[in-house]
């Protein structure tokens, strides 16, 4: 607990304060004398507004990808698979998390690229790769972080007792009201969590967008350009802070569907 | 720097061809822009520490990891005894929040972050005794405003060039000419256009302005007031729809131009041999109406652990043998006379104009907008860098 306190919350409230000082432009130090111009900037330049909801938009709609690819997986490998398949099957979803996260972000820079494999397999179709951008970019986090949905969902969907959709299906419900009316409201929870992970994971993400996101910048790429190019961090501190003022609603919220039970 | 500036705008201006009249020692006026913390020189050489930590432009410090033959990092172990560490940086901001960790002993400084290093006290002022290959650095880059102040040097030139455009010949017909290429509205190759990745790509958008809008009355791609900066920033968002990528990490851009997803864009030459020796059909040239470029001094760090190491690399790398190789290498000017009669390829110190001063001025070098307006106006205050950071994060949107 102490040791949360200190290197955690610590570094949280150090990070607080940092957003409130200012810098000189010219050499880059840090200046320490007290102001809120960097959170005015963030409220008053429309471009910090723009990537912000860039950030939670994408974050939303891998979430909301993610949510749909995972569930029936789940519920196959919860449900219907063998005991045997079933430890296959969260091996095979492990299995991508033990390649790092760099090569797998630029397999998928190879693949998007035009003549790579996206383009070749939409070819047929009259389609073609969506190349560097926001749709290459919601596809390979969804890609990247698709186990962390799957995993909660499926331990929450094997805790469901089986009697429960023995018993929706002698009351004469049809398996997709059943699925409707008792599998998903139950699962409801799991998929809070999982969300919890993949919103978050995405939120924070700087490096999937530039290998892959074109000319597009997120919430994570203003902090990285304002430490790394800029010095200036007091302002990516103000920047820093909104993601976490996002996940604190967003885990309020989920706390009361339940969801941090099912972690 | 005023007074260069002045000289090479009004070269640029009315295209006469005897650029070469302003003199070298300019550090006067720049003076009174800040004055730099005092930090002590170096009085004598000591005992090899036996470590050294380099930050260099990619290219600069080649160990033998991208090319068994391209190395001077072992060949100077060897020699001195001194472990060597390389960090390569892909910004000039980069460079500077490297540096004030303070881990690095040298760094191969760009003009955009020379002189902020020296006012924040993160480099120390090189004494150019204790470095013998100083009498043979062209007198040309020696006591210029990006590597000096009041006459004292804070470092040792390495070399210097031009950015240049670049495109793959099997997709961009006809061949473009000037910068146009990548500003103009609706260009054909929207979507496969590439840009620097650096608040200090704003000069490049500036110079084209300086050119074609002459009523804005730019007189140097660094010193923009209000209005001349919204005009470079306009401009650019024009060009952001068109950009498939902006890049800093010169192996994204080789990346990028190899699979053509990028077609047109700016360049350094050392990104341009790395595609043609991969058998890339692009090409590169020096645009009409001249571009942005760098020239860079390797500094040595106030807090360094190693500055015997420091010294020693430094005289190493720009020696003539060595100078020779790494600017042949990354393409570019070397600042080392003797250097050029070194070169394998005998034509490369007049393809890239070693000797010829007159054209070293059309090169419009990195520098860090400062309040203060560059080009002499004194009756506006010009942007600063925090505000072309703050203008770049806008244009990328």
């Amino acid at each position: 607990m102490l040791w949360l306190g200190v290197a955690y919350l610590g570094a949280l409230a150090a990070l607080f304060l940092t957003a409130f000082w200012g810098q000189n432009s010219f050499t880059g130090e840090v200046e320490r004398v007290w102001n809120v111009d960097n959170f005015r900037t963030l409220v008053t330049v429309d471009v910090y507004r723009t990537i912000t909801l860039r950030t939670l938009g994408i974050a939303a709609l891998v979430t909301v990808l993610d949510a749909v690819i995972a569930f029936p997986v789940a519920l196959y490998m919860a449900k219907v698979a063998s005991p045997r398949a079933q430890r296959l099957l969260v091996i095979a979803v492990l299995m991508p998390l033990w390649a790092s996260y760099l090569v797998k972000a630029y397999a998928w820079r190879s693949m998007l690229g035009h003549g790579g494999l996206v383009s070749w397999l939409a070819r047929p179709f009259g389609l073609d790769t969506p190349g560097y951008g926001l749709a290459g970019l919601i596809i390979v986090l969804a890609y990247l972080w698709l186990p962390y949905m799957i995993l909660p969902v499926y331990a929450g969907l094997e805790r469901l007792p089986d009697s429960l959709l023995e018993a929706s299906a002698d009351l004469g419900a049809r398996n997709v009201s059943t699925l409707a009316r008792v599998v998903l409201p139950m699962a409801m929870p799991a998929v809070v969590a999982g969300s919890i992970f993949t919103f978050s994971l995405s939120m924070g993400d700087y490096i999937a967008v530039k290998i892959v996101g074109g000319a597009n910048q997120m919430l994570g790429n203003v902090v990285y350009d304002n430490v790394g190019a800029a010095n200036n961090l007091p302002l990516a501190a103000a920047v820093a802070t909104v993601p976490v003022v996002v996940m604190l609603g967003y885990l309020a919220a989920a706390r009361r569907t339940g969801a941090l039970e099912q972690l | 720097m005023k007074k260069i500036a002045a000289a090479v705008g009004a070269c640029l201006l009315t295209l006469v061809a005897g650029c070469g009249t302003s003199s070298g020692g300019s550090s006067t006026t720049s003076g009174g822009v800040f004055t730099a913390p005092d930090v002590p020189q170096k009085k004598s050489l000591g005992a090899k520490e036996g470590a050294l930590n380099i930050l260099a432009w990619p290219g600069y410090a080649e160990d033998g990891s991208n090319d068994p033959k391209t190395n001077w990092v072992t060949p100077f172990e060897k020699q001195t005894g001194c472990t060597t560490t390389v960090k390569y940086f892909g910004t000039s901001d980069e460079a500077v929040t490297l540096m004030k960790t303070g881990e690095y002993d040298v760094v191969s400084a760009s003009g955009d972050a020379s002189l902020r290093l020296v006012a924040s006290g993160d480099v120390a002022p090189v004494n150019t005794g204790l470095i013998s290959s100083w009498a043979d650095i062209r007198p040309f880059l020696k006591d210029r405003p990006w590597n000096s102040v009041k006459g004292q040097m804070y470092g040792i030139p390495q070399g210097w060039g031009a950015n240049l455009l670049m495109w793959r010949t099997d997709t961009v017909k006809p061949a473009p000419t000037d910068w146009g290429a990548v500003f103009a509205k609706n260009s054909p190759y929207a979507g496969k256009i590439t840009a620097y990745d650096a608040p200090i790509y704003i000069a490049d958008a500036a110079l084209y302005l300086m050119q074609t809008k002459p009523a804005l009355g730019i007189k140097n791609p660094y010193a923009l007031d209000q209005k001349q900066l919204a005009a470079a920033v306009a401009l650019l968002k024009v060009q952001r729809p068109q950009v498939s990528e902006y890049w800093n990490d010169y192996l994204k851009e080789v990346s990028a131009f190899t699979s053509g997803d990028t077609v047109l864009g700016t360049t350094w030459q050392l990104i341009t041999g790395l595609l043609q020796a991969d058998k890339v059909p692009v090409k590169a040239i020096f645009p009409k109406g001249g571009s942005t470029g760098w020239s860079d001094t390797w500094m040595v760090s106030a807090k360094s652990k190693h500055s015997n190491c420091a010294y020693a690399w430094m005289d190493y790398i720009t020696s003539a043998k060595v100078n020779a190789e790494s600017a042949y290498y990354f393409g570019e000017a070397p600042a080392n006379v003797k250097a050029c009669d070194l070169v394998p390829d005998k034509t490369f110190c007049d393809t890239f104009h070693a000797a010829d001063k007159a054209f070293a001025d059309q090169i419009w070098y990195w520098t860090t907008p400062i309040q203060q307006c560059l080009d002499g106006r004194k009756n506006v205050q010009c942007t600063d860098y925090g505000d072309w950071t703050q203008a770049w994060t806008e244009i990328k949107g």
